[in-house]
């Protein structure tokens, strides 16, 4: 059996010439996803905002969004918000944070439970008060800044600063790009989208640590080729293993997003967006480039190279 | 060395054996568990999210413990001066403070040995800190009694304490499936139920103070004119349960309270067959009664709980007997209800449902089987993919992740830990993950081959150079899991968990059983080139 070659044994692909390319446009990425964060905004769930939300299925047939809006209006709760979600007898209701504190939420549940009758199952019901909502948003922030200070704090151990800092500056932007796509498509930013973020931190770390591994293995061994030659050495090595993984982790996450039901629907569509699409982009064209910027190899390009060192130069 | 000694193998091997085990009990009925030694009945528990439930989170009013505490201690202060025959004036509180003037300077050292009295060491005699729950301060005749922090914070404590066996004794009567009850941080309370189609019951048993007492009602004004504006001072305006809400003007002394209670239960009443709540004094609670009844025949009396009038009845007769009735418009769910409060007992402060998280039965099922047709599915398109790039090695590698998965669901057994729908998903995702630690040792095992080197060199280098790799790169997302853990609650939790362990399993295998397989093989076939 012929085996798959996804990559070629021999790809000396030249890495390097793209990162005029690549630092601009992930620039100019970055401030778009911030401009789609502040014109467009996150779609905060109630985990972060208070409110209630209520996943209901029409008993008799599909749902008559329209009729059940016109009622649920009738009761003066402020923003309702109704949506059609799986299938058509699926409706989703969003009710915003009732002032008047934890009592008023549970009153507000009562009245909408009293106007839908019992037409409708109630397959999941979440109210959140205002402070556990304020709570949760804070947690959610001290975790992300925790996560990247413990991750930061391991990579100096390991490597040397320069390169805690690189995959720091890298994933940062990861999250920034991930955040942007989550504003552009009105995701739900809940408690859940946290969890996804924390994970696309993780991967895409995950990546950027194994060329890294690499960069360093390589740095100990060629002490006089030039930093980029050997990145470009090293990112081609790995090239192979980051592009097979990359498939088998979109296969798993795309399962999930196709199959895993509504629950996690948001969850996968943000995780592929970060973990496959960014991630792999970012360990390539901008965790190893950055190393020059950071002065890694400083002073390489003027050594002289032995044969041995000529040989794996692309 | 790439070979393993026999003795390491057969460790390797067992381990991996007996973790996969650990996940056994899961397949078998809960029967069958049953019979077994506590220690062996170690299973998956499925998240309200899979089989549907109630999560709700509770606190209780801060304030109103606060306030209660320091009313107290002014209770106290004028318990004391009047029994010490003290005259005093101006006893208000103010925030945590009981001010109190004493009216002779003659009797304030008197006055203020017994106001000291009042002040205790926290944490019990025996307690090593010098903290006490009341700071005594004088300003000339004038005395300040302020109830400290940490008194109030341990009254909390104590409330927290008593509200959870409360509860525990209430959702125990709802006759549900393992509900659990917790503490969560200072001030609250954890109650997950599982298997609730509705919570509308569960919230209403919770939301209740229940603080039953019996007291006379004051007949010496009217209570059209009462609402007007001049009620007695030992009296106050109560309302009626039942709409019309209909005012009376209740005495504030209480004849007996909800405490002396040892039983309630629903039940009809004889002539009328209405639901009605029939209840059991203790002695002492008997004694009273018996004989405020007794003084009190021919006026009405009312039963008041959580500040509404439920019924204020005539007393006919002289009540001795230590048991009694409560009837009052109840449907055979609101008596049965009562019955239930009143057994379980009042809570010390009022509860708020600050949070609540519910799935129906219907939305867990769909999940499950959408969670296990995502797994499925995607291991399904792992496996092929793995088998097209590697072939035989691919095979390998599949056998190593499929018994990393074994493993994962042996560890989450082991801790009793909860299955979510996100926790599937970490581990749908470790699946995807897991298999990378196979393609960073082949990969490196094809440059090695590339470089040169024999078969059994190019494993050997292969797989040593690439496990400091894998150790790097899985300890960032353990670092990212770990966090997730710590911040999240409930089915982002169980995510961290399946990931967390996930990571742990497929290090080991990555260092363990695949290299054991390789390495078997290698034994086996003596190959001189490697195929991949």
């Amino acid at each position: 059996m012929r085996l798959l070659r996804i990559v070629p044994d021999d790809t000396k692909f030249d890495f390097m010439r793209f990162r005029r390319i690549s630092f601009p446009i992930s620039a100019l990425a970055s401030i778009l996803a911030i401009a789609l964060y502040f014109f467009m905004g996150l779609n905060f769930g109630i985990d972060f905002r208070g409110g209630t939300l209520l996943e209901v299925r029409s008993l008799s047939g599909p749902a008559d969004i329209a009729k059940m809006r016109a009622s649920l209006t009738a009761l003066d709760l402020g923003e309702v918000q109704l949506q059609q979600f799986g299938g058509p007898s699926d409706v989703l209701i969003r009710i915003a944070e009732q002032p008047g504190g934890d009592t008023a939420q549970q009153a507000a549940v009562q009245k909408v439970r009293a106007a839908l009758g019992t037409d409708v199952e109630y397959r999941r019901v979440e109210v959140v008060g205002p402070r556990v909502s304020n709570e949760l948003l804070s947690y959610g922030v001290i975790g992300l800044g925790l996560a990247i200070l413990g991750i930061l704090i391991y990579l100096w151990f390991r490597f040397e600063w320069q390169f805690a800092l690189g995959a720091m500056l890298a994933n940062v932007h990861d999250l920034v790009l991930t955040l942007g796509f989550m504003a552009l498509f009105q995701i739900d930013f809940d408690i859940t989208s946290i969890a996804a973020l924390l994970t696309i931190l993780g991967y895409s770390l995950n990546d950027t640590v194994v060329i890294y591994d690499r960069i360093r293995e390589m740095l100990r061994r060629y002490k006089r080729m030039p930093m980029p030659d050997m990145l470009n050495a090293s990112i081609n090595s790995t090239l192979s293993r980051s592009i097979i993984t990359h498939v088998t982790t979109s296969l798993a996450l795309l399962a999930l997003y196709l199959f895993g039901g509504t629950a996690i629907h948001s969850f996968a569509a943000t995780m592929l967006f970060g973990v496959v699409l960014v991630g792999t982009y970012t360990s390539i064209f901008i965790a190893a480039p950055i190393l020059i910027y950071l002065g890694v190899g400083y002073g390489r390009e003027h050594g002289r190279e032995s044969d041995d060192e000529k040989k794996v130069r692309p | 060395m790439f070979f393993y000694t026999r003795w390491k193998a057969a460790a390797i091997v067992l381990t991996a054996f007996v973790v996969c085990m650990c996940a056994f009990p899961n397949f078998l009925s809960e029967k069958t568990v049953d019979s077994w030694p506590k220690w062996a009945q170690r299973h998956i528990v499925l998240g309200l999210d899979l089989q549907g439930g109630s999560h709700i989170l509770l606190e209780v009013d801060s304030n109103a413990v606060r306030r209660e505490r320091v009313e107290s201690v002014r209770d106290d202060v004028r318990r004391v001066l009047r029994e010490a025959r003290v005259g005093y004036t101006g006893l208000v509180v103010r925030g945590n403070t009981v001010e109190v003037r004493i009216r002779e300077s003659s009797s304030m050292d008197q006055a203020l040995v017994k106001l000291r009295e009042l002040s205790q060491p926290l944490g019990g005699v025996m307690a090593a800190s010098a903290q006490r729950s009341i700071d005594v301060a004088v300003d000339g005749t004038l005395v300040r009694l302020t109830v400290t922090e940490p008194a109030i914070q341990e009254r909390i404590r104590q409330s927290v304490d008593q509200s959870i066996q409360i509860i525990e004794r209430r959702v125990n009567e709802l006759g549900t499936v393992e509900p659990l009850i917790q503490r969560q941080g200072a001030d609250r309370v954890l109650v997950q139920v599982p298997g609730l189609q509705d919570p509308t019951r569960l919230k209403e048993l919770l939301g209740k103070t229940a603080k039953l007492d019996f007291r006379m009602v004051d007949t010496s004004i009217q209570p059209e004119q009462a609402v007007q504006g001049r009620v007695p001072s030992e009296s106050e305006i109560l309302y009626s349960s039942t709409a019309p809400k209909t005012p009376y003007v209740i005495e504030r002394r209480v004849l007996v309270s909800g405490a002396e209670l040892t039983d309630a239960q629903p039940g009809f009443d004889q002539r009328t067959t209405e639901p009605i709540v029939s209840f059991r004094f203790n002695t002492a609670g008997a004694r009273r009664f018996a004989q405020a009844t007794q003084e009190n025949v021919g006026r009405p009396f009312a039963i008041v709980l959580d500040n509404e009038v439920i019924s204020a009845p005539v007393i006919r007769e002289p009540i001795i007997g230590g048991s009694g009735q409560i009837s009052g418009s109840f449907t055979v769910q609101s008596a049965n209800d009562l019955a239930i409060l009143l057994r379980a007992g009042a809570l010390p402060a009022p509860l708020t449902i600050i949070e609540e998280r519910t799935v129906g039965p219907g939305l867990g099922q769909d999940s499950i089987e959408a969670g296990k047709m995502a797994a499925y599915i995607g291991a399904a398109l792992v496996v092929i993919f793995m088998i097209a790039t590697y072939g035989l090695f691919g095979i390998f590698a599949n056998i190593a992740v499929a018994i990393n998965v074994a493993m994962i669901f042996g560890v989450l057994s082991l801790l009793n830990a909860t299955l979510t729908l996100p926790g599937i998903a970490g581990i749908v995702l470790t699946v995807g993950i897991a298999v990378d630690s196979n393609v960073l040792i082949y990969e490196r095992i094809r440059e090695e081959v590339r470089a040169g080197r024999t078969a059994v060199n190019a494993l050997e280098a292969g797989f040593t150079r690439a496990l400091s790799t894998i150790l790097d790169s899985n300890i960032t997302t353990f670092i990212a899991a770990a966090v997730l853990f710590y911040i999240g609650t409930g089915p982002v939790r169980g995510f961290a968990v399946t990931l967390g362990i996930g990571i742990m399993t497929t290090v080991f295998t990555a260092f363990t059983v695949t290299r054991l397989i390789v390495a078997t093989w290698v034994r086996w076939r003596r190959p001189k080139r490697v195929p991949i």
